[in-house]
């Protein structure tokens, strides 16, 4: 029930989020497709055991999130929750991995922690950029964008329609838990005897809805496309944006900009 | 049994995009071919549906605890597989999106495991055979159970897989097996009652919406042969394109070394003349890489291999700590300029 609410209000924000105006929701939703693809694929392609490498990738999502004026508490709360679930699986790394890879007194430092630090750092980036590019382009420019990548327009259509009806079944499902619940407060689910007949009617009634949206859509005259508005032109800017931190992903690849920093300044320490 | 981003290599990533859009593709042309638009609306709702129901807790008798639906057998045992396929592919891009659940590269592994399994092999081979005979309620329960565990055991093993070859993870096979399966087992349990109670009712309240999609013309037949030769074609042509890309950039191990190496020279001098002399190198650093890379082929003590570990030098790790942080408080101050900027732009705006 509250998970429900939760999830309906998780997506509301996003939604609205993505509604505002600011540097970052100007630019060209394929711009933004594209070089959150490319940043996800830099990040995972570093190999295992890289932790300092990373850490330059952070400044993408960092300034994504300034200049788009996405508060952060939300983001980071969602961060908080789904990041356990990649190191349950990381977190069992230093069972297996007993290497030494590095001592200095009583502390030593297994090569399972450094990848498990390499997972944790991966996780965070990822998500972090999945969250920030729905949070400044929303469902409707992603579609469009997808459309311009030469995605079927039924795959595309059936995107949007399922997005569409998200926060109208969810707001069903939420009323009939809490009808359930009121008549049932002791109950922690859904008892088995009503299994059938609670997401039974549910799905009937969905049915039902279904037709009377294909109806409503057929007398506005539905000819298989999905209309979504004004479609931005790719601009310089746009192009800009892609080339630039396509760059900058490549460069924080190729060399690892931390050891270089902090060869500078050790070096000009000494 | 959503994959992150961070548990898979590009390789693997970009093999199960290219997979599951291979799955997409031919579903598509499955359904276009018995083209009713009523179909499509259905399956936007019924998706919708599903990502609603997903939230729905079940009480599991006798256990305290509850579970939840997945729905890719409801989903093809209601729109048929290849819509089935379809509305799980959009339910999954909304959830990694959105929620951040299942990362955007894994979402071709996603797909895959959540979807293909279900709709393309337990479905057919499972829950049509059973239902050929017609319809009683003992066959439409063992039909919803035995494919819904099956088909969640292929996927919590494509999952197995898909991270024990992208080589993340330090998990033995055996015991990422023995941690999955049985797991998948009891979600799978839950899954198969609730479609079958799910099923059931509709059966008897609706029974055409059962029959329909049962029925539904072009759904009938699956050339499995057909899906499962095209998917190990394009598996193996994209996996081989791919890792062939992958090895042919600088691999982690040479790359460690030889910057490892540079490291080293520039603490046994001082100064920031060489650190810009360092830097110079480093930009030139591609051309100069092929040659290196020549060089290392020829001594078998520098191919990759798992068990070799870079030299670390205290320098190093010094020099890595102390950057490392730098970094972060460049980012963190950066983050908080663009706020303070922004902040004091509205307020002067306002």
């Amino acid at each position: 029930m509250a998970g429900i609410i939760q999830s309906l209000y998780e997506i509301r924000f996003l939604d609205e989020l993505a509604e505002k105006r600011t540097v970052i929701h100007n630019i060209h939703p394929l711009a933004k497709l594209l070089t959150t693809l490319i940043y996800i694929v830099a990040v995972v392609s570093f190999e295992k055991y890289e932790v300092s490498g990373l850490l330059p990738l952070i400044f993408y999502p960092v300034i994504i999130i300034g200049l788009a004026e996405i508060p952060l508490l939300p983001i980071l709360k969602r961060l908080l929750l789904v990041v356990p679930f990649a190191l349950g699986i990381g977190a069992l790394n230093p069972v297996f991995d007993h290497r030494i890879v590095f001592t200095a007194g009583w502390f030593t430092l297994t090569g399972g922690w450094v990848s498990f630090f390499s997972i944790v750092i991966k996780s965070i980036l990822t998500v972090l950029a999945a969250l920030t590019v729905i949070a400044t382009t929303g469902m409707n420019r992603i579609s469009f964008a997808l459309r311009l990548l030469f995605v079927p327009r039924v795959l595309v259509l059936q995107l949007l329609l399922t997005y569409r009806y998200i926060s109208v079944l969810m707001e069903e499902v939420a009323r009939v838990l809490r009808a359930y619940h009121m008549r049932a407060p002791l109950h922690k689910g859904v008892r088995y005897n009503a299994w059938g007949s609670l997401a039974g009617n549910l799905l009937i009634r969905t049915f039902e809805r279904a037709q009377n949206v294909y109806q409503a859509m057929v007398l506005r005259g539905f000819t298989g496309e999905y209309k979504t508005g004004g479609a931005p032109q790719i601009t310089i800017t746009d192009l800009l944006y892609l080339t630039v931190w396509t760059l900058f992903f490549a460069a924080a690849r190729l060399f690892d900009i931390p050891a270089l920093i902090g060869s500078l300044v050790t070096g000009v320490v000494k | 049994m959503h994959m992150a981003d961070a548990l898979i290599s590009p390789v693997v990533g970009g093999t199960m995009w290219v997979a599951s859009a291979g799955v997409a593709a031919y579903s598509i042309k499955k359904i276009q071919s018995d083209l009713d638009q009523k179909k499509i609306p259905l399956m936007g709702v019924m998706g919708a549906f599903i990502f609603a129901a997903q939230m729905i807790n079940f009480t599991i008798p006798a256990t305290g605890s509850s579970g939840h639906l997945g729905g890719g057998m409801l989903l093809s045992v209601l729109l048929g597989p290849y819509a089935g396929f379809l509305t799980m592919a959009s339910i999954l891009a909304i959830q990694a999106l959105f929620f951040a659940d299942g990362g955007l590269l894994a979402y071709g592994c996603n797909v895959f495991n959540l979807g293909f399994f279900t709709c393309f092999i337990a479905y057919p081979l499972i829950y049509k055979q059973i239902m050929r005979r017609g319809y009683t309620p003992a066959r439409m329960f063992s039909a919803a159970m035995l494919s819904a565990v099956i088909g969640l055991q292929l996927g919590a093993f494509g999952v197995v897989l898909e991270t024990l070859f992208s080589g993340k993870t330090e998990l033995p096979f055996n015991t990422f097996v023995l941690l999955m399966q049985p797991i998948h087992l009891a979600i799978g349990v839950v899954e198969g009652l609730v479609t079958a109670a799910v099923i059931g009712f509709v059966w008897k309240a609706r029974p055409e919406i059962i029959e329909n999609a049962s029925i539904g013309k072009a759904l009938g037949s699956i050339s499995i042969k057909k899906v499962m030769t095209g998917l190990v074609v394009v598996a193996l042509f994209t996996g081989g394109i791919l890792s062939w890309f992958a090895s042919s950039h600088p691999d982690g191990l040479e790359w460690s070394m030889f910057k490892t190496a540079g490291v080293e020279e520039l603490e046994s001098s001082d100064g920031i003349h060489q650190t810009a002399g360092e830097i110079q190198e480093k930009t030139a650093f591609l051309p100069d890489y092929n040659f290196k890379a020549a060089e290392s082929e020829a001594e078998p003590s520098d191919s990759e291999s798992e068990e070799a570990w870079p030299a670390v030098s205290a320098g190093t790790s010094v020099s890595g700590v102390v950057g490392g942080t730098l970094t972060l408080a460049l980012a963190c101050l950066i983050g908080l300029g663009i706020s303070i900027v922004k902040r004091r732009g509205k307020a002067s705006a306002a």
